[in-house]
């Protein structure tokens, strides 16, 4: 008789911390990249790219130990993964859940492309991009990012 | 404060009221003495004659006093000082600031840094917001700038005049016709912008194939260093070259702009045509220029 292989979890449960699942697959490293969590960073991390998934056919998922996103953390993300969700997790309990949004501005996390733009000098300022209709656009130069976002993030 | 950065901060309205005042001012209808007992900064780190002088002699005329720095040799930015730096030190001195940077977003971010009112007078390949305005107050001496036919011609990909040109008519519902040699076409991102703006952008092969459908001819340099070699660029240029045989047959109205130096776009020959109207439009930044400094200094 052929029995059906028993059902495993990919990833073990949290304790505490965050799930992001619905990440666009192949986005789950670029995800991190925007959170600012490296490989030098200390949260425990565990990470699953391609997951078969019912809505979205493929998916990445990122669990971070004993750690609370925040929403302006979590809605960064939103650029490259807008159907995300977060999930707050404290034994082992999800007790809060959301999506991200986009949010209208964005200060520090994406590299103008134009090198000559005046934010890719030493002044003290941060890169500036408004989330307009077509993608982004640079607050300092006007310079509109239309595709590949991930690429320029800082 | 007010700053004048990009002429994509303009609404149609504001763009109006401004071309206003300044026929009022080129009309001596009002006598602007806003400038009075006031001093402006003509900080200019790239080089620059008309825009210049034309600051300075609008400065003038509104019966202020400049103090200028004329070169990145000649100032504090040799000894590696930011222009943040720059510009909060020189808002201290003067009642507002007129900036021309060789980096885009400069005059943006020395908006942030100022405390006295901020003109943009041309940053690097970006906004050129005051060339703008006097492009359209040109245009308006001789026709409503509503739904005219505008041909741009030339180098449109690194032309800024050209983008913002391009930018502020898209409150007019123009019609842009496009004339531009291989690689030096107008940026996608552009065009994709003029045309969510309402705007019909028709790419041209040729000028001769819509120069007499149009209001205004608007050319702009070739530059020599955009070509692989002296040979396309001789070629190029002579094939965009406006000549008075090219004019004959066009509609009586039309005008052809320029923002100068001119490299060889326009035969001298065309100077002395009723169509020609670049030094005109040359002349009229002092209006135009005198306009936003009143503005910015209410």
């Amino acid at each position: 008789m052929n029995e059906a292989p028993p059902r495993q979890l990919l990833v073990s449960p949290i304790k505490n911390g965050t799930v992001i699942d619905h990440i666009t697959a192949g986005e789950a490293l670029n995800v991190l990249k925007i959170l600012g969590i490296t490989g030098t960073t200390s949260e425990r991390l565990s990470i699953a790219t391609n997951v078969v998934s019912r809505d979205m056919r493929r998916k990445d998922i990122v669990k971070i130990e004993n750690r609370e996103l925040m929403t302006e953390e979590v809605d960064r993300i939103a650029l490259i993964a807008p159907r995300a969700t977060i999930n707050i997790i404290r034994e082992y309990r999800v007790v809060e859940k959301k999506g991200v949004e986009i949010p209208s501005v964005l200060i520090g996390v994406v590299r103008c492309p134009n090198p000559g733009c005046i934010s890719n000098t030493d002044e003290p300022i941060e890169s500036r991009f408004e989330v307009v209709e077509k993608g982004l656009r640079c607050y300092y130069c006007d310079n509109l990012i239309t595709r590949d976002i991930a690429r320029h993030i800082i | 404060m007010y700053h004048i950065i990009s002429i994509l901060d303009f609404s149609r309205e504001q763009i109006d009221a401004l071309l206003e005042k300044a026929r009022k001012i080129d009309k001596h209808i009002e006598i602007e003495r806003s400038l009075e007992g006031k001093q402006v900064a003509l900080l200019f780190f790239e080089p620059s004659t008309r825009t210049r002088m034309s600051f300075a002699s609008a400065v003038s005329r509104l019966g202020g006093t400049t103090i200028c720095v004329d070169s990145v040799e000649g100032s504090s930015i040799i000894k590696g000082e930011t222009l943040a730096d720059t510009v909060r030190v020189v808002s201290g001195y003067v009642d507002a600031i007129v900036l021309r940077h060789p980096k885009e977003g400069a005059a943006r971010l020395a908006s942030e840094f100022a405390t006295v009112p901020v003109i943009n007078a041309g940053d690097g390949a970006g906004q050129h917001p005051s060339q703008t305005l006097l492009d359209l107050y040109t245009i308006r001496q001789s026709m409503p700038l509503e739904g005219i036919n505008v041909g741009l011609i030339g180098d449109l990909r690194y032309g800024r005049t050209a983008h913002s040109l391009a930018q502020a008519l898209s409150h007019y519902h123009v019609n842009l016709f496009t004339i531009a040699p291989n690689g030096l076409e107008l940026p996608e991102t552009i065009q994709l912008e003029l045309r969510d703006m309402g705007t019909d952008i028709c790419e041209c092969a040729e000028v001769q194939d819509v120069i007499r459908d149009l209001d205004v001819l608007y050319v702009t340099r070739l530059q020599r260093e955009r070509f692989p070699d002296s040979a396309t660029y001789v070629n190029v240029q002579q094939s965009y070259k406006v000549t008075p045989q090219l004019l004959s047959g066009v509609k009586d109205h039309l005008i052809v702009l320029h923002p100068l130096p001119r490299a060889g776009e326009i035969d001298p020959a065309v100077d002395s045509l009723p169509y020609a109207r670049y030094f005109e439009q040359a002349r009229n930044g002092i209006p135009v220029r005198m306009a936003m400094l009143r503005e910015v200094m209410q």
